[in-house]
């Protein structure tokens, strides 16, 4: 009886879950667009009529996950991302019935290397970033890849990466494997620097897994230190620390500029015009994607591209930038905002 | 070294002041050791309680707002579609404009005079309207929240050349408060609004309510269920291998991580049994699955505790065997089963990584009124709030934590009052 029971019981919840109908957009995706996904959900819940938005943040990768796993209630409208969609997500998108798909490119973020007010700002060049922090640096001046031997990091101060640099021991904390920042500063910086050697960039042809491992692996002797997914603790750690650096997005400097100063990289400032000129060197582009097959039947899909795209949310004035957000260029913007409006499938 | 001259009795005299030595340095061990947890938990307590007694004030400004007609009405019909998406900005925009005329002519002044002012402002003159459509065209003085940067740094924790403020900012501020429109009140909105992104109007009410219906169906599923297990595998069960075998799982459950109980709950309440994401029930459910093997250990425990003689006794004068179970030993195993319920329940209460798969860990602005709304719970709160870039959210964190706490202390002092109260001593 007691199964019986039980079994009831989980029947009665499983006939009452799925019954109800979805009247509220669902978004899911990465931890760096969730900071400006909520802002505009929030104002989105307040100003309309609509429900208010729920945003999961499940990471770039995980997002698109569960925006590909199928169409219906039970799978989300929007996925947020800090990088572009790969070929292999599209396809099983596709394998999954969701052949359209709106895109929708938000604006820019920037991974800033910061460190306490209470020293000088440093001047680096990605060179000079790869070789503090690589695993195994180029033994000598590398310059064809036969002649291009390498060697496990030998540097201890930012003296020995580059002359110019002060005689400071290098510590840069920074986010862990798992975090889509440390994705995007391996891509941008890491490999940025590592490319400069010609014996290096040589191998990219040759052996594109070998050339990815040279420039991607981050040194584990403890002068990178894993500092957790959560910037307020690395941005804590520097101000009682004033000889690390740390690695965080922008906009944490941005809520922090009076502790923090951005280090200058290949001669930019971490600053907002910079990135939004596409200047500073480690910076990336934001994006969201909507399930079109959704939009008409969850409620206010539309309403909430619109609201994203207007100028008073994401143009330079708008409240996006006061969260840390980088604006597209005005063309840039005028070009998304109608593809976006007008429904357009994303373009490969 | 013992001399083999001195007899056994001078042997033991000698060496007891090195026993006593050891003992006095063993209780100091024991002290030391209670000491510093003491010291920790003090030191844990006061820094979070330092971090976030300012949560519970809020920073206010004194607005003469006219909620003029032709801004948020302009057809008059007073349809409530028009009121609820009015420019009510423009109302607290244009009653800034009356304090400071000055700063209204240059379109960069008025952003930044605007700016001092939550946004919220707006949001709570939109309630106040919609509650009372009377109210147009009418003028009243409001209390409207100020922007979290203007509230850190009346609350000391910015500074005021930390180059966050424009000096024409500064002045505008300087002059608010010198005509006494600024003030620090209680901050109710933290204990009445649900999540947000500004964190002046950020509050633990939705989190609070998730956590409630969580744990009342984490209770409702676990509480029987657990119970009615355990007191088959203790009193009726046969003694044989598969009782055995079911035991022993029992036990190993009790140790498994909780997030594994997430990836149960998101392949089977989500992905086989097609029920809402980020529903409260979904994570009760899952919750339940944590709990019960606690339960059943506990209830188990308490049943066990209870002498035989009672049983035996019941059983003798006639009583079946469920008569004697339910009569005689449940009761008497009561405030153990309780106690280990509720310990159970507040370990539920604590718990974020088994939320994180079934989409609980998640913005969510709308207070959930029921089982099946989206919440999220007080440690996803906590959780979320300490990974937001604003400043202010790091005394918002040590609120929600203090919260969460008292919580925790409240149900873990009714475990202790109902074990004093009602258990009995053989």
């Amino acid at each position: 009886m007691r199964n019986a029971l039980i079994a009831a019981l989980f029947a009665g919840v499983a006939v009452a879950g799925t019954a109800e109908a979805r009247d509220q957009i669902r978004i899911v995706g990465s931890s760096t667009v969730f900071p400006f996904s909520t802002a505009v959900a929030e104002r989105f819940g307040k100003t309309t009529s609509f429900k208010t938005p729920i945003v999961e943040a499940t990471g770039s990768g995980g997002g698109l996950k569960l925006f590909c796993t199928g169409i219906g209630e039970g799978h989300p409208d929007i996925t947020n991302a800090s990088r572009r969609i790969k070929a292999k997500e599209v396809k099983k998108c596709a394998e999954n019935g969701i052949a359209d798909v709106i895109e929708v490119k938000v604006g820019y973020d920037g991974i800033v290397l910061a460190n306490s007010r209470d020293t000088g700002q440093m001047s680096l060049t990605l060179r000079d970033v790869f070789l503090a922090l690589a695993h195994e640096v180029p033994d000598g001046a590398c310059e064809s890849a036969d002649a291009c031997p390498m060697k496990a990091n030998p540097y201890n101060s930012w003296k020995d990466v580059n002359p110019d640099l002060p005689d400071v021991r290098i510590e840069v904390l920074g986010p862990p494997a798992t975090s889509g920042t440390r994705d995007a500063f391996v891509e941008l910086a890491m490999e940025g620097g590592c490319k400069q050697f010609a014996g290096i960039k040589a191998m990219k042809k040759a052996d594109k897994r070998a050339y990815k491992k040279v420039c991607h692996t981050i040194r584990e002797d403890g002068a990178y230190i894993e500092a957790g997914e959560n910037d307020n603790l690395i941005v804590q750690k520097l101000t009682t620390n004033p000889r690390a650096l740390g690695i965080f997005g922008f906009s944490f400097l941005d809520q922090n500029d009076d502790k923090l100063q951005g280090s200058m990289v290949n001669g930019v400032a971490p600053e907002f015009e910079e990135i939004a000129d596409g200047n500073y060197p480690v910076s990336r582009a934001l994006f969201f994607y909507v399930k079109k097959a959704h939009v008409g039947e969850v409620p206010g899909i539309a309403e909430f591209i619109a609201e994203f795209t207007n100028e008073a949310t994401w143009g330079p004035e708008g409240y996006l930038a006061d969260k840390g957000l980088i604006p597209m260029s005005d063309a840039e913007r005028e070009e998304w905002r109608a593809a976006a409006n007008g429904l357009q499938n994303r373009s490969m | 070294m013992t001399d083999p001259r001195q007899s056994p009795t001078e042997t033991i005299l000698a060496s007891l002041p090195r026993r006593r030595r050891a003992e006095a340095r063993f209780h100091f061990y024991g002290i030391a050791a209670i000491g510093i947890a003491l010291g920790f938990l003090i030191l844990l307590i006061g820094a979070i309680g330092h971090q976030g007694i300012g949560a519970f004030s809020q920073t206010e400004i004194a607005l003469d707002v006219t909620l003029d007609e032709s801004v948020l009405d302009p057809s008059g019909t007073r349809d409530p579609e028009t009121l609820s998406t009015a420019n009510y900005r423009a109302v607290v925009r244009a009653t800034l404009g009356e304090i400071f005329p000055e700063a209204m002519r240059k379109r960069r002044d008025r952003r930044k005079l605007t700016e001092l002012v939550s946004i919220g402002a707006g949001f709570e003159l939109r309630e106040l309207v919609l509650a009372d459509p009377g109210l147009i065209g009418r003028t009243m003085r409001v209390w409207a929240p100020a922007d979290d940067e203007v509230d850190m740094l009346f609350k000391g924790v910015t500074a005021r050349d930390s180059g966050r403020f424009t000096g024409k900012q500064l002045e505008w501020l300087d002059r608010l408060e010198a005509e006494g429109r600024i003030r620090s009140a209680f901050n109710w909105r933290f204990f009445s609004n649900g999540d947000s992104r500004e964190p002046e109007l950020a509050g633990i009410l939705g989190a609070m309510s998730g956590s409630f219906f969580a744990l009342l169906t984490c209770l409702a599923l676990s509480f029987p269920l657990g119970v009615m297990a355990a007191i088959y595998l203790e009193e009726f069960a046969p003694r044989n291998r598969w009782t055995d075998l079911v035991e022993i799982n029992i036990n190993n459950l009790a140790a498994v991580p909780s997030i594994v109980f997430g990836l149960l709950g998101l392949a089977v309440f989500l992905g086989f049994m097609g029920l809402a994401r980020s529903a409260p029930l979904v994570g009760g459910m899952v919750l339940a699955l944590m709990t019960l093997p606690t339960i059943i250990i506990v209830t188990r425990a308490s049943l066990h505790a209870v002498p035989p003689s009672i049983r035996e006794a019941a059983i003798g004068l006639g009583a079946s065997r469920m008569q004697a179970m339910l009569h005689h030993t449940l009761p008497l195993a009561t405030p153990g089963i309780m106690t280990g319920t509720i310990i159970g329940m507040a370990r539920a209460l604590g718990e974020l990584a088994p939320l994180i798969m079934i989409g609980m860990v998640a913005f969510i602005v709308d207070v959930p009124q029921g089982l099946l709304d989206p919440a999220s719970a007080l440690p996803v709160q906590v959780y979320i709030w300490a990974d937001s870039p604003e400043r202010a959210f790091a005394e918002k964190t040590a609120a929600a934590i203090i919260v969460l706490l008292a919580f925790l202390v409240v149900m873990n002092l009714t475990a202790v009052i109902l074990r004093r109260r009602f258990e009995r001593r053989w």
